[in-house]
Formats: structure tokens, C-alpha cells, sequence
């Protein structure tokens, strides 16, 4: 397994207390594979993310239990100066939002050759060459005249394949893309996935997929893994989660994409808010907003149900996994 | 294509400029380019934004020890500079040279000086003219520079473009040298001089502030709805823009009125500023200094005096701006 | 970029006209410049009229403003009270001052963007909220009080510097005299560079940065200190010209036979030429760090270099 993530929990100090961020993660992505992470703002998706590429802000942020291993090696027990040298190198992040991702004052040039002046002891001037190898790499139009340019000069997709351009540089064996396409215009979303998807295929990438658009998951994800108050609820193949949710919040997500056979009718939505990670409800973090909760979601937490149905391994946390898969 | 972006431009931000002596008028500039920016990310509505801004920020002074005590030493000196008889018995004007210099006895707990005035009652009386100052300056920079930055960020245009080049050319000119070159030829030994100077070089740096701010709050969706729906200049200017630009210009204008008390005390030491009969630090420390090597206490009291009323007041601003820009908790 | 340039000299020209102005105004129309000339003899009616005569004082105020401005082109800036040129008293003058103000700002470059990327990088530490502390006392103390604090305790009783000045005013014997006309605009730099610090610290490229697997130094001062600098870099700049303005006060304790220590000899004894020529220059001085600035701006910041 190239990244396995196990039972991790990652906490926040803040003003009103100890904000509860991460709850015991589990999830794991192979070479070549690509895992989704669903949920909403606050769901924890990304605190995971940044805490496996070692960027956590610490203080606040605290990891507070769990292990981290990438190709077998506990990534939390490691000295600071060992995971840097992964980072970027080996293991690689793409942000959300391109222009304030990108130092301004620096040429896109000189950001994308400092991966390798920095990890490969490169000269400045082969750097600024292999820099403009990468630009051609991700489609960027002349390259060679526009390496000198600075971020604010591009568009946005331009920008965010440059992003993709410094997290490929060194050909990482794993790439964190947390909402990679959401910034972009929904045109420019496609060609930047498909951008993505390409090159992972290619170098044999494990991509581990962060995002709150279903749509996106569908095209390009092997496995899904649904988060929620820091928790993981539903893991599964892509394609047995689209046909039969095993966790009522996995539904509610489902039911509210917009359907062209369903116009005119009322668009569906979970009702309630995210839960406040200082306060987590009892029993099932999800049971205020939950239609189909009783009595024991409010005591005891789910454990994780194996779901046996399907032959790729699948998960549940849900004490109803049943009734909800064959609503 | 590139973005138009100048930060230059009128509006966005401006070149602190320095208001020559290297020195504190500055600082309000300074802290009050960070507010601004700040101030910006907006609740809902005007009304519950201007509210929860300010009830927010009174909460969390409140439990503020600087806050605090700056304000209760800022209570107090208001108090003795009204009253100086509570605290000090004697005379500030009657002296007595066969006492010049000398240090403390009973009665008389800071000693004298070279007139053989006592230390303790000058200081205490000199309270009186730096608040003065301190206070009627502010108010006066900050009614006149609060109207016309707020008009000028407010209607834009040929107005703004003069006003800007208006506060560039005082901005241009040294304080401390305006000062001597202005107040050398007065003879009033009255504050008003005082105070109408530090007006004239300081109202274009609160205009400053109240121009930019006017210009962000005009800016806001809520207020351009407001103009959508026909709400008249005046109305939009009292009832949408001034409660939000407003925060700014105190903040500025508390920290300036610390500035301005130390202005009027380099003023006076350089003897341009306050004039004797009038009992002020900064002439007391002016007659102090050279005397440093044989009587140090002459210095210690007024000039400590004059420190501990400048740090209250821009304290006092530091904490309020703390507390409206939530960026910074 | 050439544009952007032009634009920034037109808009100074009248801030150059209006501050002369202001200034010219201030010393001719309030002083008497010829009373002055006669000291406490009353001059001769003839006499005074002949060199109102000579020095255009017989006219509006206006042609007097561009008479002089013409003649200060042509490097012609008048006579001090003592007779000398005004030129000459600016030659001994100004680089006197010049070497005190470069001794202020390296000082103020060196300990305040230190001290400021300190506490920036250390914000609600126990070091960032002393030396906030501490900043502010500093700008709370008068100039003039700190500055003979100090010559007392280390020129007089500690006798690690001397106290005053030599004329030729050589760089060792201007460090202290350079602490204390920095201390102020030192403290406003710590401050500038920790909000700046402070603020960026938790920019998102800076968070790429960290996430590219760069070493700790490389990200704060390849990436984190440039961008943060760009305020500080304006204020350093505009105060070239403030310290030089603002150096009366410290010029007068240290004895320092400088720019302001000139000025205030010719305020005293109300020598018009003396105060509106170096005024004049300082104004320039003032104008043309404006300038610099504007420019090392658009180095560092290139989203300005293209607009």
C-alpha cells in the first residue's frame, strides 16, 4: 500500500475550546489508484490532507493520535528534516485556489525550478530548462516565452495548471489535490480534470481526489470515502455508492444533485447545518440531521460495519446500513 | 491579460508619507492602513454589522487589561488637569530661589528646580495644558480632516483629486519646521496657537483615513443596493457610510491625540510651543536638560509625566483597533 | 513602467510648487526680512527701501515666489545672516546631516526588520508581546527626553561615547546621535515588519511553500520576507527624507552642526534665504525618496510593473 492512513485524529485549540477536527481516520490509496474525499466545509477532508503532507499549522493544530504510513514508513514518527525531504519530492499537494497558491512576486519560472534547485541540487539555469519542459507537460502555450511571467498574468486555468506542473516536478509517487477544479470556471473544470487524470495515469500516480462535487468523483475516483464531523462514514467502490448508498448522509448527498428527469419537482436537501466540531452531538455525529434516526443514534457511536455485499471491501457507519442500502 | 493593479492608485492605498520629524504622527497612519483593510469583511446588514462590530469590540476592551488601565489613567489625568487642587496643594507659579535645585524634603517629594519652583505641583499643573492641547487638537483635526477626507472620498472626482494633492503638499512640509517658522512669530502665550497649528498639519492625515474609509464603505453591496433603490446622498452618507467609516478615524484620532500631546511638548522645549507664564512639561524638561548633570530629578518627573500620558492615550488606540479588527485576534 | 514614472514626476510638481510655497509665504510674509538684516538698529528708511528694491520685496508675493524659485535654478539661493552663501552653508550642512541620516537608517533597516520578522514569526509569544510593548514606550518618549537621557548616562557618566560632536562630524561619533534620531521610526519599522510578518505568515503561498518541501529558512526569506518587506521598503524610503527634516532636535543635543542645527539659526535670527533654501531642498529630498520608493516598489512587486 502506498499511503495508509490509520485512526487519525487531529484537534484544534481555539478561543471557545478544543475543536474536534479529525475523529479516527481511516483510509488507504494504492499506485495508480485515485481516492475521493467527500463532505462538506468543516467535514475534516481537508485537515486530513494537510496533516499527511506535514502542513498542519501546529500551533493551533494538534495531531492527537493515529498513524501515518507511506510505503510502510510512519510519516509522524519521522524527523522534520526526513519529511521535508519527501515533501514536494515524493508526495505532493495541489491547492484550490491557483493565484494566492502562487507567490506573486515570484516568476512561475523560478517557483516551478525551485523543486528542483532545492531537491535535485540543481543550477538555476538547468532548473528554469526543466521548467519549461514541465510547462509544455501541462499544455501550456509557449512555454518558453511565458516561463519569466508572473502568476497574475495568467488565467485561472493557466494558473492552476502550473499548480499541477510544480506538483508533478518530481514526479511524486502520491498527489493530494484538495478541490483542484472548484475556483475554475465550469469549462475549464473538465480540461484540468482530464489534465490530471492523464498524468496520473501516466506516472502511475496514487491521487487522492478533495472535493465536494459528486460530478467530479463519478468521471475519475476508484473508491470513495465520505467524511463527516472528522469521521469517515462510507468507504466503497465508486460505483456501488452511486447504486446503493449504506449510510443515510451518503443519500441525502446523492439525492441533492440537481437531475434534468426530475425538473420541476423540489430540489431535495439534508436538513440542519454541519455540526460544531466543539460540540459533537452524542451517539451518531449525524443524527440531528438524520431522517431515519431512533433512539440508539443518539447514544452509542456506529462502529464501522463491514458491508459483505459487495466484493471490493466496503464500509459503513451506520447502526441501519442495511435498511438504507435497500431503501 | 494582466489585471490592472496599482496600489497607488487613489483609493487603494497610499505612500505613508512621513510628517517630519520621523516620528509619532506616523504611527496612526500606519495602524489605521491595516484597519482599513480590515474593517472590510462585512456581517449582513448595515445596521447589525455597525452593532455586533462595536458590541464585539466593547466586549472583548472590557476584559482588556491595557484597555483598562489606559483609560483610568486617561480618566485620571482629565480629572487632575480639570481639578489640580485635589492632588496638589501649592502654588505651580511661587518660588523660591534659595531652594533652586535642590532635591526632595517633606512636602515636597520631587524637590525643586533651578527657580526653586516645586517639581511635584509643575507637574501636576502641567498636566493641564497637554490635555488641553492634546484634546482640543484632535477634536479639531479630526472634525475638520474627518469632513473633508469624507466628502472627498464620498463624491470622488475633482474635489478628491485637489484635496489629495492638498494633504500631499502639508504631508511635504516637516512639522517640527513648520512649527518654528510658524509659531516663532507669535506672542500668545495662550494654547490657541498650539492648537491651531497641529490642526493645520494634522487634519490631512485623519482626511486621509476618513477618505479611504468613505471609499471602502461606499463600495459595500449593501450600500450600492441602497443607491439602487434611490436613497438620496445625504441619507446614504449619515445612515449607510458614516456609521462604518467612522471606526477608523477614532481609532486614528485617539492614538493621534498621544502624538499630538508629545508634538506640543517638542514644540514647547524648542520654545516655540507654550510660553511661561503657562506651566507645561515640555518647558519644564527644556529647563531641565541642560541642568541634567547637577539636578536629574528635574528632568525625571516632568519628562516621566509627559511618557505615561502619550503611552496611555496611544495604548488606548492600540487597544480599541485590537478590538474592531478581528483579523488580528 | 516608463509611464508610470512619468505620472509619478507630474504629480509631484505640485506638491513641489505648493510646499515652497507654503513655506515662502510662512517666512515673508510673517518675518521681516530686512528688519531682520538690521538686527535691533532700525535701518535707515532709504536704505531698506533700495534693498527691498534688490530683493524683489517691493513686489506681489507671487512674483517674489518665482523670482526666487528662478534664481534657486540657477543655483543662486541668497546670503545667510552671516554673509556667507546660503550655498556654502549647504555644503558644510548637508552632508554632515546626510551621514547621520544614513547612520539612522541602516540602524533602523538592520534592528527593526529583525526585531519586526522576530516577533512576526513569533506573534503572541512572550518576545512578540514584550517587544510590542516595548516599541510603544518608545514612541511614547520624546525625542529630546531620550536623547539627553542617553548622552547623560553614556557620554557623561558612563563615558562610552563622547557626549557632543566634532565639526567634521566623521561616522563613529554619529552612532549614538543615530539611535536616537532612529529610535522612533525604529520602532514604527518593528512594528510594520511584524504586521506584515504576521499577516503573511499564513498566506497560502506561503502554505505552497511549505508544502513544495522547502527548508524552513528558504520560505521565510525567499518567500516570506519579500512579500512582507514591500511596506516596510515604503517606509524606510519616505523617511529618508522625514529624518533629515526631523534631525533639528537631535542636531541641537548632540551639537551637530547639520541641516537642522542651519535651520534653526535661521529661524532664530529670521534669515529668510537660510530657511526657505534649505527648506527648499529638503522638500526635494522629500519628493525624490517619494519617488525611489514608488519605484524599488514596482521591483518588488511586479503585479505594479505591468499595470
Amino acid at each position: 500500500m502506498l499511503l495508509e492512513v490509520r485512526d487519525l485524529h487531529v484537534e484544534f485549540k481555539t478561543r471557545d475550546g478544543v475543536a474536534k477536527a479529525v475523529n479516527g481516520v481511516n483510509y488507504s490509496v494504492d499506485a495508480g489508484q485515485t481516492l475521493a474525499v467527500l463532505g462538506e466545509s468543516g467535514s475534516g477532508k481537508s485537515v486530513t490532507a494537510q496533516a499527511v503532507m506535514g502542513i498542519l499549522d501546529m500551533p493551533p493544530g494538534r495531531i492527537a493520535g493515529g498513524e501515518i504510513l507511506f510505503k510502510g514508513a510512519d510519516l509522524l514518527k519521522m524527523k522534520e528534516e526526513e519529511r521535508r525531504k519527501i515533501r514536494g519530492a515524493d508526495m505532493a499537494m495541489i491547492f484550490q485556489d491557483a493565484l494566492s497558491s502562487l507567490n506573486p512576486v515570484l516568476s512561475v519560472g523560478a517557483q516551478l525550478g525551485e523543486m528542483f534547485e532545492v531537491h535535485r541540487g540543481m543550477s538555476r539555469k538547468d532548473a528554469r530548462g526543466k521548467a519549461v519542459e514541465l510547462m509544455d507537460r501541462v499544455k501550456i502555450p509557449a512555454a518558453k516565452e511565458r516561463v519569466g511571467d508572473y502568476p497574475h498574468q495568467f488565467s485561472g486555468g493557466m494558473r492552476q495548471r502550473i499548480m499541477i506542473a510544480m506538483a508533478l516536478a518530481l514526479e511524486p509517487s502520491l498527489i493530494i489535490a484538495d478541490e483542484p477544479t472548484t475556483a475554475l470556471d465550469v469549462t475549464v473544470q473538465a480540461q484540468v480534470m482530464d489534465l490530471l487524470a492523464e498524468l496520473q495515469r501516466e506516472l502511475n500516480m496514487g491521487l487522492i481526489l478533495i472535493t465536494h462535487d459528486l460530478g467530479v468523483v463519478a468521471d475519475v475516483a476508484d473508491k470513495i470515502a465520505v467524511m463527516y464531523a472528522g469521521r469517515i462514514v462510507e468507504a466503497a467502490p465508486v460505483h456501488d455508492i452511486y447504486r446503493s448508498p449504506a449510510h443515510p448522509y451518503t443519500r441525502g448527498l446523492l439525492d441533492s444533485i440537481p437531475r434534468l428527469d426530475q425538473k420541476g419537482q423540489e430540489l431535495y436537501a439534508i436538513k440542519g447545518l454541519p455540526p460544531n466540531l466543539l460540540a459533537i452531538p452524542s451517539g451518531c455525529a449525524f443524527n440531528p440531521r438524520c431522517p431515519m434516526a431512533r433512539a440508539v443514534c443518539r447514544t452509542d457511536v456506529p462502529p464501522l460495519y463491514e458491508v459483505t455485499e459487495s466484493p471490493a471491501p466496503r464500509t459503513s457507519a451506520c447502526h441501519f446500513w442495511k435498511e438504507c442500502l435497500h431503501a | 491579460m494582466p489585471e490592472p493593479y496599482d496600489p497607488l492608485q487613489p483609493g487603494e492605498k497610499e505612500v505613508i508619507a512621513p510628517t517630519g520629524q520621523g516620528g509619532p504622527m506616523d504611527l496612526a497612519l500606519e495602524e489605521a492602513q491595516s484597519l482599513e483593510k480590515t474593517l472590510e469583511p462585512a456581517g449582513p446588514g448595515p445596521q447589525e454589522k455597525a452593532r455586533s462590530l462595536w458590541s464585539d469590540a466593547w466586549h472583548q476592551l472590557r476584559r482588556n487589561p491595557v484597555f483598562v488601565i489606559s483609560l483610568l489613567l486617561i480618566l485620571f489625568l482629565v480629572v487632575i488637569s480639570i481639578w489640580p487642587q485635589l492632588i496638589a496643594s501649592g502654588d505651580p507659579l511661587q518660588c523660591d530661589l534659595s531652594k533652586s535645585q535642590q532635591g526632595s524634603e517633606p512636602g515636597h517629594p520631587f524637590g525643586f528646580d533651578t527657580q526653586g519652583c516645586d517639581v511635584y505641583t509643575r507637574t501636576v499643573y502641567g498636566a493641564q495644558a497637554s490635555i488641553t492641547v492634546g484634546i482640543c487638537a484632535t477634536v479639531g483635526a479630526a472634525l475638520l480632516g474627518s469632513l473633508l477626507g469624507g466628502l472627498a472620498g464620498f463624491f470622488g472626482g475633482w474635489w478628491d483629486a485637489v484635496l489629495s494633492r492638498v494633504a500631499d503638499i502639508f504631508f511635504g512640509i516637516p512639522v517640527i519646521l513648520g512649527g518654528l517658522v510658524l509659531l516663532s512669530v507669535v506672542t500668545s502665550t495662550t494654547v490657541w496657537p498650539v492648537v491651531g497649528f497641529i490642526v493645520l498639519l494634522g487634519w490631512p492625515q485623519i482626511a486621509r483615513i476618513a477618505r479611504g474609509s468613505v471609499i471602502t464603505a461606499k463600495q459595500n453591496d449593501y450600500v450600492q443596493a441602497a443607491r439602487a433603490l434611490g436613497a438620496g446622498n445625504g441619507r446614504m452618507l449619515l445612515r449607510h457610510v458614516a456609521p462604518n467609516a467612522i471606526a477608523p478615524v477614532i481609532v486614528v484620532a485617539t492614538i493621534a491625540l498621544g502624538t499630538y500631546i508629545s508634538l506640543e511638548a517638542t514644540l514647547s522645549f524648542l520654545g516655540v510651543g507654550l510660553r511661561p507664564p503657562t506651566v507645561s512639561w515640555g518647558i519644564d524638561i527644556s529647563n531641565a536638560a541642560s541642568q541634567i548633570r547637577n539636578a536629574p530629578h528635574m528632568l525625571l518627573w516632568p519628562a516621566g509625566a509627559l511618557s505615561i500620558t502619550v503611552l496611555a492615550f496611544i495604548m488606548l488606540g492600540d487597544a480599541v483597533r485590537d478590538a474592531l479588527d478581528p483579523k488580528l485576534r | 513602467m516608463g509611464r508610470y514614472v512619468i505620472r509619478r514626476l507630474l504629480q509631484m510638481i505640485p506638491v513641489f510648487i505648493g510646499s515652497t510655497f507654503l513655506i515662502f509665504l510662512m517666512v515673508y510674509a510673517l518675518g521681516d526680512p530686512v528688519a531682520a538684516l538690521f538686527g535691533d538698529k532700525a535701518p535707515d528708511p532709504a536704505t531698506a527701501a533700495r534693498i527691498r528694491k534688490d530683493l524683489y520685496l517691493d513686489q506681489p508675493l507671487w512674483k517674489q515666489y518665482l523670482h526666487y524659485m528662478g534664481q534657486i535654478f540657477q543655483g543662486d539661493f541668497g546670503t545667510a545672516f552671516n554673509g556667507q552663501p546660503v550655498t556654502e552653508l549647504m555644503a558644510s550642512a548637508f552632508p554632515v546631516t546626510l551621514r547621520l541620516t544614513i547612520v539612522a537608517i541602516l540602524i533602523e533597516i538592520v534592528v527593526g526588520i529583525t526585531l519586526g520578522v522576530v516577533s512576526g514569526l513569533r506573534r503572541g509569544q512572550l518576545v512578540d508581546t514584550s517587544l510590542l510593548v516595548l516599541t510603544l514606550v518608545v514612541i511614547s518618549v520624546p525625542v529630546f527626553v531620550t536623547g539627553y537621557v542617553l548622552q547623560f548616562l553614556l557620554g557623561v557618566k558612563w563615558g562610552w561615547v563622547r557626549p557632543t560632536v566634532s565639526s567634521d562630524a566623521p561616522f563613529n561619533e554619529l552612532i549614538l546621535p543615530g539611535v536616537v534620531l532612529a529610535l522612533v521610526s525604529l520602532a514604527y519599522v518593528t512594528r510594520l515588519s511584524r504586521t506584515s510578518i504576521a499577516e503573511n505568515v499564513k498566506a497560502d503561498y506561503v502554505r505552497t511553500a511549505v508544502a513544495k518541501g522547502l527548508p524552513r529558512r528558504r520560505v521565510i526569506t525567499r518567500h516570506l520576507l519579500r512579500n512582507s518587506l514591500i511596506p516596510v521598503v515604503t517606509f524606510i524610503g519616505t523617511d529618508i527624507g522625514a529624518l533629515m527634516g526631523g534631525a533639528i532636535i537631535t542636531e541641537r543635543i548632540f551639537n551637530i552642526h547639520g541641516v537642522g542645527y542651519q535651520l534653526y539659526q535661521g529661524i532664530l535670527r529670521n534669515n529668510a534665504p537660510t530657511v526657505v533654501g534649505f527648506v527648499t531642498i529638503l522638500v526635494i529630498v522629500f519628493l525624490l525618496a517619494n519617488l525611489l520608493v514608488d519605484l524599488l516598489y514596482a521591483v518588488l512587486d511586479p503585479r505594479i510593473r505591468y499595470a
